[in-house]
């Protein structure tokens, strides 16, 4: 999952790239159901080969939400990234979601672990309050043991309190 | 002063040089010293023999007995004799240093690589003799095992409780390989003081959680291998190991029970974390809490009637008490905004825990007769704390220059060290209870 996680990182980083050398846009809807689904070994259901590229501030560029500490609760703008997620899925009846949540260094490895559950329980129910069948959504907690940024302080800290949204 | 910084010396000196023949090795640092402990003059044992000793037994003895924090070693240098036996016993030589006990032994060559080991403990203002042991026909490799013993019973006699130094601990170590970018996981046994290390579980996914079976005989841990938390029981001996707790969402924070044959956990499986207890003999599970909030990491009382585990129903995590057969929950800490991952002394009278202390997470202690929390250490990433078997000290984890490392304190806080691998992050520590 990890390694389908560094993909999908690795690709929007092309695109972002590929977006300030001023490239043409592709089609958002298609090629939103293609981003990650290639490198997330979905094959070729999108039917889009070209790249996606989205626009500053489409909800459909984040993947990853971000949680206040020791929180589970999903903001506004986490909602919003959620609800475009849930409505690409809906376009895409094949692709499955999985869930991981992850949280800070600070506290015990098990409450975290838990937390991190908690987190992706949350965004979990957030998708189905937007249509997404139960059966299609995996959750899974990484707790602390997994975080995206190394540091000792707080704005690695937020980093690493999130869920990733991996389809 | 200068004598403690003597003490601290001797320990790092002797514990380094010891480290570079292992791997993975820990390296003690005292890092808040001895005072107020007993003034123990340990002799170095004459040794009789053809080659060389293959391991100082008297040092083992000193760093046991300073790392316990009751005991203050006194410098050899300063000693007026060096009896190694009963009839070269001068007790003035000791009242004038001020020495309140008296260790002095011997090891005689017996055979190829066989040693005799036996040693006397003295209490120098009654000028008598309180014990002595020999050991006799003692492998070369079983040396540092008798060591711990003698300490065990010099702990025993001058302080009344038992010693815990013939224990072992558990960890979890992840070092990154030269030039790779994913740690290794490594599930880690040695003696109590770091030695000796054995590797029981290698992972590319993290480990978590060990928990020693009563008898020593199993570990419990949860580990990522399948790509989600799982709970596996491994019995040491052989290595053999069973999944006991492979539910949808997560499964973790094992815990067993004081005669072994349950294991309290953590699993989602029914929508949030809620504290189950597993039969080990037929897989049945009955649920103990029902609450929207997380609830997790149980921890039993040594009489097995009660659970501790780490609920936020309040808002905030916090330790609660339940029946190990269910019932209605209560809280037990309301100081601080976060407590959490408690676990039992043996006595049952105190927990240790992990406390936040304005934005820093501290090991503490939490009395249960007077519900008060005294807290231990002044570090900020403090957590996983064991309580030795004897309950006269914690280990627990911390981070030192940017990594892991283990550490301990002295049940009163009095004295902390740490123990350092030379690289890889060192964390989940958990103390055995006495071999058997």
């Amino acid at each position: 999952m990890r390694e389908k996680g560094s993909i999908v990182l690795v690709l929007l980083l092309g695109i972002v790239l590929a977006g300030c050398g001023g490239k043409k846009a592709v089609d958002q809807s298609a090629a939103g159901a293609d981003g990650g689904a290639s490198a997330a070994g979905m094959g070729d259901a999108g039917g889009a080969s070209g790249q996606a590229l989205y626009g500053e501030g489409d909800p459909l560029s984040k993947r990853v939400v971000y949680f206040e500490y020791d929180s589970s609760n999903v903001d506004d703008e986490s909602r919003r990234v959620i609800e475009a997620h849930a409505a690409s899925l809906l376009n895409n009846s094949l692709a499955n979601i999985v869930l991981e949540g992850h949280a800070d260094e600070r506290g015990t490895r098990e409450y975290n672990l838990a937390l991190g559950e908690q987190r992706a329980k949350a965004v979990s129910r957030l998708f189905q309050a937007y249509g997404v069948t139960g059966d299609r959504i995996q959750t899974v907690s990484y707790g602390e043991e997994r975080p995206a940024a190394l540091g000792n302080e707080e704005s690695s800290w937020a980093l690493n309190r999130r869920v990733e949204i991996l389809y | 002063m200068i004598r403690r910084r003597l003490v601290r010396l001797a320990v790092t000196i002797g514990l380094v040089l010891a480290s570079t023949a292992a791997r993975g090795v820990l390296t003690i640092e005292i890092t808040q010293g001895v005072e107020a402990g007993i003034p123990i003059a340990i002799v170095p044992f004459a040794f009789r023999g053809t080659g060389r000793l293959p391991l100082d037994v008297r040092d083992i003895i000193e760093s046991d007995l300073t790392l316990s924090g009751r005991f203050d070693s006194l410098p050899r240098d300063d000693f007026l004799s060096r009896p190694s036996d009963h009839s070269q016993v001068q007790f003035k030589d000791w009242r004038l240093i001020k020495a309140e006990a008296l260790v002095i032994g011997s090891i005689d060559e017996v055979g190829a690589d066989l040693f005799d080991v036996q040693f006397r403990l003295y209490d120098v203002f009654n000028a008598k003799q309180l014990t002595g042991y020999v050991y006799q026909q003692v492998p070369g490799q079983r040396l540092r095992r008798t060591a711990h013993q003698i300490s065990d019973i010099v702990y025993e006699q001058l302080t009344g409780q038992p010693g815990a130094f013939d224990t072992r601990i558990a960890y979890v170590t992840a070092e990154s390989p030269s030039g790779g970018v994913r740690p290794e996981y490594l599930l880690q046994v040695a003696d109590y003081d770091g030695y000796d290390p054995t590797t029981v579980l290698t992972s590319t996914e993290p480990i978590l959680s060990p928990a020693w079976s009563p008898d020593g005989a199993h570990l419990a841990y949860v580990s990522f291998e399948e790509r989600r938390s799982k709970v596996y029981v491994q019995r040491l001996r052989d290595a053999s190991r069973r999944k006991v707790a492979d539910y949808a969402g997560l499964n973790g924070a094992p815990a067993w029970s004081p005669d072994g044959r349950e294991l309290a956990l953590t699993l989602s499986r029914d929508g949030n974390p809620e504290i189950y207890v597993i039969t080990m003999a037929t897989g049945a599970t009955r649920r103990l809490t029902q609450h929207a909030a997380i609830d997790t990491e149980p921890a039993w009382s040594p009489d097995g009637r009660s659970i501790v585990f780490t609920s936020d129903r309040s808002g905030k995590p916090q330790i609660y008490r339940i029946g190990s057969d269910g019932g209605r929950a209560e809280r037990l800490t309301f100081e601080g905004r976060y407590n959490a991952r408690a676990s039992y002394s043996s006595d049952g009278e105190r927990l240790t825990l992990v406390t936040n202390q304005n934005g820093d997470y501290r090991i503490g202690v939490f009395y249960m007769k007077s519900r008060t929390l005294q807290v231990l250490t002044q570090s900020s990433l403090d957590e996983s704390p064991t309580f030795a078997p004897n309950g006269g000290m914690i280990l627990y984890a911390t981070q030192a220059g940017g990594r892991g490392v283990l550490a301990a304190v002295s049940a009163d806080g009095r004295v902390r060290q740490r123990l350092e691998l030379q690289r890889g992050d060192v964390r989940e520590p958990a103390w055995s209870t006495y071999r058997r």
